[in-house]
């Protein structure tokens, strides 16, 4: 057995089994982690103590002959953007260079108890704010399917943590393509769950009404079953819905013949890579071999996602952000004299380029005079795209896209070009206004064997479909 | 107040105000609007936070479902219409108290509007609009001394952070200073009545700011307003107001032109000062709040509410007017809080004659305080005792007499009338008819001179020997058996 490239069953089955021991798992992944990650940059922080401490937990209810909990022994990763209890928290950030918590994000807290162990904080683009990872104040991520690439962002390490082996599974955050664009850079599996699915607490706000917390996986299967742990309601978070949670991997079973899958043009115009659009109108072809109805569908006002999505995400993102001013934790300033001059120099030393532009960007489009042809302008877009799904759900039961524009790009290849790098969000950012479920799978490779993924988009808490539609494609392989 | 030859006095009557006040109100919730900390004052610094009162980042604000039901019975004892919907916003700015960077407050769809307070000023009444009432959260507390290292540092206590606010707006219906304050005494006397706050200005419990302008009489357009920030009593709030009013004219009068600013007033002075500009050139780019969901208070909600709203200080004084047939001003002073005026009315109803309770603290009571300097709610005697005395000369137990020696003894000593009744020994007046009758004989053998103009017709000199026999019997005589007794022996 390879401890390393373990799925969360099989992992949890030589636990209950006695074929392995947490400890040994967790001891093969920083084994692993030790070797591979100096060359790929995943993790930020180490939690040994507190794994450890964990694995002896698991391993005695295994010795015991317990039944064991769904993630008993799994070691997981955990983005740098989730709060962990005495584990150092940056959020990519230099401002949070030294920031502990002194609590668990919920996600986090319901991945231990359901017998996780959570291996250490992975790197990510600066407050999530990015598409390549390279935004993290500390240092890049790399592809582990070529070093040379991005892994996406902004959950670049939580992407390349699972596709290098260095992570069961790992949690991440979507803003605006935060979980599937990575996961389809890195080849595995990525989950935005709907907004409210998941409880938000503990997680370093970006854009509030945008942000959810979702898994990266090996399977589909796997995403599933980590989803069943975190989602449902949590009274510390007024926007996580009351909405029953499914069995979700018990609803894999159910199979995708009969749903009907929209296509929608808007997704394969301009700009999208030729070997993305063949490996996903592949797919396609597949899942209607599958048994699945293949819909023509129209998102008329998708064009429109990109400049509302960095209206309504820097506005939040500018108030957000404010509480970063040196006053009661993180970094501060040292050589300032007055309080205006902490403030300012806190915060030009704390924040990196890509987040001072998206504070100044938000703090513009809300001033006072603005708010009206920005801001409320925006928002009523968002609600038209919003529309269009729920028109589109009206005739099909899911809706595939590729993920992202093109395979994972090379390191530096955008970082100089803003808006060429909001672009690579294109085909994420309209779930994210809309608050719909999406997933990311592999669908192939380029000739360069960069992976590339297929987008299956879901209605408002309709997970299952869009997991029952990945699992039956995935399994057909 | 500024000296009779000052320019602004004799250009004073062209001028109206107009006065609009901000009062910020903390609600008596035992947690916080946003968490569960408690929500109490004086304690240790920093001992009652946590993460999402820390605005430590991840952390996420639940709202407080009695701090709305606090915020609603105020709003609807202030006639406010309320709205079914409304919505959070953020106010944002930088302070080192707001751990957030925002305050959660709420903007274009506040909680309630279109409510009204009556006031009266000089015998005229008149209604004094409330623009909106809505919710928020009160910031921390920056700390400049008692501590060590006070000299070069400056410390923040979030004890006070994410504790549950109303703002309520006036429209700028205030014409004077005087109505400026005597709104704000029913303001607080509405609020203390609803029991959501204890409006205690000396520990930031109740807030005012107050918007001012003047204009020349008779013209629509108001003139450029200043606002007078977190004035600390009601008092300076007027003082404040009147030096603001005298400023504005003054500047106008010699040709200048009032510029829109905040000030802030120095008591010790009686001046105000304004705020330097880049502490107020703020844009605060409020958005709605996403961490919350849109606030319902359905109207299965607002019955339940209106179903804890009392009976306010106004209705109750027109109520005690006419039920104890007690003078206005009386019911002024009997009203001054829930709690007396509940004990004035468990007092009366439980005396055998209700009116006689009211009589006796408007004859008895209200004067012996104002000798003494004293707050009806710091009297000696207590509405019960007074229900006491009411009921001893009722039954004709004790002479009024009696009770006015006993009262001055309860004053002097400090003691509620029962126990200084005790402590006389239970007097009680004379009812022995024999030792009367022979004061009596004796007053009348002692004044044949009055005893005949009596008998010659003159009645009225019954009134004379009444007093002659109250005073012989030391007072102890009960009048209406000293009436009885001489009326008998002189038309014997």
């Amino acid at each position: 057995m390879n401890p390393n490239g373990l799925t969360i069953d099989a992992a949890r089955s030589a636990i209950q089994e006695r074929k392995a021991t947490a400890f040994d798992l967790v001891d093969a992944h920083y084994e692993k982690i030790a070797h591979e990650d100096e060359k790929i940059g995943a993790y930020l922080t180490l939690s040994k103590e507190r794994a450890l401490e964990k694995a002896e937990q698991i391993d005695v209810l295994a010795r015991k002959g317990d039944p064991l909990p769904p993630l008993a022994g799994v070691p997981v990763g955990i983005k740098d953007v989730l709060c962990t209890r005495g584990v150092r928290t940056t959020a990519g950030s230099k401002i949070l260079g030294n920031f502990i918590p002194p609590y668990d994000c919920t996600a986090v807290a319901r991945m231990e108890s359901a017998g996780a162990i959570v291996l250490g904080k992975l790197n990510c683009d600066e407050f999530a704010m990015g598409s390549s990872n390279e935004n993290s104040a500390w240092k890049p991520v790399h592809n582990p399917r070529d070093l040379s690439r991005v892994p996406g962002g902004s959950s670049g390490g939580s992407a390349a943590a699972v596709a290098a082996d260095m992570a069961v599974a790992t949690l991440g955050s979507d803003t605006g393509g935060s979980i599937r664009q990575p996961a389809s850079f890195c080849g595995v599996v990525g989950l935005m769950p709907t907004y409210g699915r998941v409880s938000r607490y503990g997680l370093i706000a970006f854009a509030s009404s945008l942000d959810r917390i979702g898994p990266f996986s090996k399977n589909v299967k796997d995403a599933a079953t980590v989803l069943g742990v975190i989602a449902g309601r949590d009274p510390m978070d007024s926007t996580s819905a009351e909405t029953p949670v499914p069995d979700y991997a018990a609803e894999l079973n159910k199979g995708a013949r009969g749903l009907r899958v929209g296509v929608a043009k808007e997704y394969f115009g301009e700009g999208l890579d030729g070997e993305v659009r063949a490996s996903v109108e592949a797919a396609i072809q597949k899942l209607a071999s599958l048994g699945c109805e293949i819909v023509p569908i129209s998102l008329p006002h998708m064009k429109y996602a990109i400049p509302v999505y960095y209206i309504i995400a820097t506005v939040e993102a500018s108030s957000n952000l404010v509480r970063f001013d040196g006053v009661r934790y993180g970094y501060r300033a040292k050589d300032a004299r007055t309080l205006s001059q902490m403030y300012r120099r806190t915060r030009d030393q704390g924040f990196g380029a890509e987040v001072k532009r998206r504070i100044m960007l938000g703090t513009y489009a809300l001033s006072a005079g603005y708010y009206d042809a920005y801001y409320l302008k925006a928002q009523r877009v968002r609600t038209l795209l919003t529309r269009d799904f729920e028109e589109a759900f009206k005739q099909v039961d899911a809706i595939v896209t590729p993920t992202s524009p093109t395979a994972a790009f090379k390191l530096g290849e955008k970082s100089d070009d803003p808006l060429a790098m909001y672009l690579a969000d294109i085909y994420t950012v309209t779930a994210d206004l809309a608050g719909i479920c999406g997933i990311s799978i592999p669908c192939g490779e380029t000739k360069e064997k960069l992976p590339i993924g297929m987008q299956i988009l879901g209605k408002h808490f309709d997970e299952s479909t869009i997991l029952r539609v990945a699992h039956a494609y995935e399994q057909a392989g | 107040m500024a000296t009779t030859s000052h320019p602004a006095i004799s250009a004073r009557g062209k001028y109206e105000p107009v006065i609009g006040l901000e009062v910020h109100v903390q609600l008596l919730t035992a947690s916080k609007m946003f968490c569960s900390c408690a929500n109490r004052f004086g304690d240790a610094p920093n001992t009652n936070v946590c993460p999402v009162c820390l605005g430590l980042p991840g952390a996420l604000p639940v709202l407080n479902s009695k701090g709305v039901e606090f915020a609603v019975l105020a709003a609807m004892a202030l006639n406010c219409r309320i709205n079914e919907t409304s919505i959070f916003a953020r106010k944002n700015y930088f302070y080192p108290d707001l751990p957030k960077g925002y305050q959660i407050s709420q903007y274009d769809k506040p909680l309630a509007e279109f409510g009204h307070v009556n006031i009266t000023v000089g015998g005229v009444t008149k209604k004094i609009g409330i623009t909106r009432l809505h919710l928020e959260e009160d910031a921390g507390k920056s700390l400049h001394e008692g501590f060590p290292g006070a000299s070069e540092t400056t410390a923040v206590d979030l004890n006070r952070s994410g504790v549950p606010l109303i703002e309520i707006v006036s429209e700028p219906d205030l014409a004077s200073p005087d109505e400026a304050y005597e709104y704000l005494t029913r303001l607080k006397e509405i609020i203390l009545y609803t029991g959501v706050s204890d409006c205690n200005m000396e520990e930031g419990s109740l807030r005012c700011d107050a918007n001012i302008s003047v204009k020349p009489k008779g013209q629509k357009q108001f003139g450029t307003k200043t606002e007078v920030k977190n004035v600390n009593s009601f008092r300076f709030v007027r003082e404040a107001l009147e030096y603001e009013i005298e400023r504005h004219i003054e500047v106008i009068e010699s040709g200048g032109k009032i510029t829109q600013e905040s000030r802030l007033y120095n008591s010790a002075e009686g001046k105000t000062y304004g705020m330097r500009s880049k502490e107020q050139a703020h844009d605060y780019r409020y958005f709605p709040e996403p961490d919350l969901l849109p606030l319902v208070v359905d109207e299965k909600w607002q019955s339940q509410i209106r179903a804890t709203l009392p009976e306010l200080p106004e209705a109750l004084r027109a109520r005690l007017i006419a039920d104890y047939g007690i003078t206005a001003q009386d019911a002024a002073v009997l009203t001054i809080s829930r709690s007396l005026a509940d004990q004035f009315e468990a007092a009366a109803k439980a005396a055998k004659n209700p009116k006689r309770v009211a009589n006796l603290v408007q004859s008895e009571i209200l004067g012996r305080l104002k000798a003494k300097n004293l707050e009806i709610d710091h009297s000696p005697i207590s509405m019960k005792g007074v229900a006491a005395s009411a009921d001893l000369m009722e039954s004709g137990a004790i002479s009024s007499k009696m009770l006015k020696d006993l009262y001055d003894l309860a004053f002097e000593q400090n003691k509620d009338f029962p126990t200084i009744y005790e402590e006389a020994g239970r007097p009680e007046q004379s009812r022995d008819t024999g030792a009367l009758e022979k004061i009596i004989d004796e007053v009348i053998a002692a004044n044949p001179k009055q005893l005949e103009q009596y008998r010659g017709g003159k009645k009225t000199v019954i009134a004379f020997f009444v007093g002659q026999v109250m005073k012989a019997s030391k007072g102890q005589a009960n009048p209406q058996m000293v009436n009885d007794l001489l009326a008998k022996k002189l038309d014997a």
